[in-house]
């Protein structure tokens, strides 16, 4: 599968850097390498949703008890999302360091995420929640951080998206 | 049975515990009763009073957390049921208050009126310890055994649908929310 390992590990690292210690998660092609390695680290409660917007629900248990967090899903799972976004983190001023990947920009052979690719943003702007990009691995630990400490001043979700550029390696035709 | 004279008959139970409940109804009833500094009310993000409960639970195993959810809430997360299920803290008691209608929007009969048993879905997607109780003592023990044991347990307390006259209180939501943090920070 050429979800790239290497840069999966840059990513896990960075967020060990901020001091995660809960990641929510609901598996997606991208995100599996990610998944395993919060799954073999014994200092990361680890918590398999079956729906996406649950994780709102965690990650605001987990910031009330003093545990940083962070969300890891694709476009659509934060679409599936929102009420909880906006009726629980926007309205009680809960911090989420939300990691999505962004299915269905351009690369995407998927027909069928590239309607959510052509949202995310757009709805991202509508609901007033900062983002930036995830492509380089060498800025991949600085973007994190930076998204996390404006999270946790601003008590306001932010989101990193993760783009094609960083998370898949496709093979030479 | 109705639900105030639930919350009332364990409200001296709910010490120490982090408390955490769903709008409407139930949030008005339990501060009617005295509002404290770990009761936690989600007054919307309907569905996820549980999924905040298991994130307190996780983050604070030591620490008994209590749910106090809705048939409404819970239809719309029935998937809640299982990443409970999942993780199975063994600090964390989920209450639903099963009234069979979405009482404070004008009475709605939700899909428990017609059949859906939510203790049969709650075992079925693997809580350990599961009860449905219809009277008060029945109600008071089945609570009493839930923050005894030391097992995640599920409780469906039938209760009539009737409630409070208006639901805003004079608590503010953020005020809610920073106080029950504080209080979660000075139990360190």
């Amino acid at each position: 599968m050429p979800v790239s390992l290497a840069n999966s590990g840059v990513l896990y690292q960075a967020l060990k850097k901020c001091g995660i210690g809960l990641v929510s998660a609901l598996p997606e092609t991208w995100l599996v390498h990610l998944i395993r390695m919060a799954e073999d680290d014994p200092q990361m409660i680890l918590v398999r949703l079956a729906k996406e917007e649950e994780g709102v629900g965690i990650s605001a248990g987990a910031h009330f008890a003093g545990v940083k967090s962070a969300m890891l899903m694709q476009n659509h799972g934060f679409l599936a999302s929102i009420n909880g976004i906006v009726s629980f983190a926007q309205l009680y001023r809960i911090p989420l360091l939300m990691l999505i990947s962004y299915r269905g920009h351009f690369g995407e052979r998927d027909p069928w995420q590239t309607q959510g690719g052509g949202a995310t943003e757009p709805l991202l702007r509508a609901l007033g929640i900062p983002y930036s990009f995830l492509d380089d691995p060498a800025k991949v630990e600085k973007r994190i951080a930076e998204a996390q400490t404006w999270a946790y001043s601003s008590l306001h979700p932010a989101a990193l998206l993760l783009t094609r550029e960083l998370m898949w390696e496709e093979p030479a035709p | 049975m109705k639900r105030l004279e639930c919350l009332r008959a364990i409200y001296d139970k709910l010490e120490g515990s982090l408390v955490v409940t769903i709008m409407g109804a139930v949030a008005t009833e339990l501060q009617s009763l005295g509002h404290k500094p770990n009761f936690f009310y989600l007054q919307h993000a309907m569905g996820l009073g549980s999924s905040t409960g298991l994130g307190l639970a996780l983050c604070l195993p030591q620490q008994k957390v209590v749910v106090f959810d809705g048939d409404g809430s819970i239809l719309m997360n029935l998937g809640g049921y299982s990443t409970m299920a999942r993780y199975r803290p063994k600090n964390l008691v989920h209450v639903v208050f099963d009234n069979e209608s979405l009482l404070s929007v004008g009475g709605f009969p939700t899909a428990t009126s017609t059949g859906t048993d939510l203790e049969g879905v709650a075992r079925a997607a693997g809580i350990p310890h599961n009860k449905t109780v219809k009277g008060l003592e029945e109600f008071t023990r089945a609570f009493n055994e839930a923050m005894r044991t030391n097992e995640l347990t599920s409780i469906v307390a039938k209760v009539e649908a009737v409630g409070p006259s208006g639901y805003v209180t004079g608590l503010a939501l953020l005020e809610n929310r920073f106080q029950f943090k504080r209080y979660i920070e000075n139990l360190k």
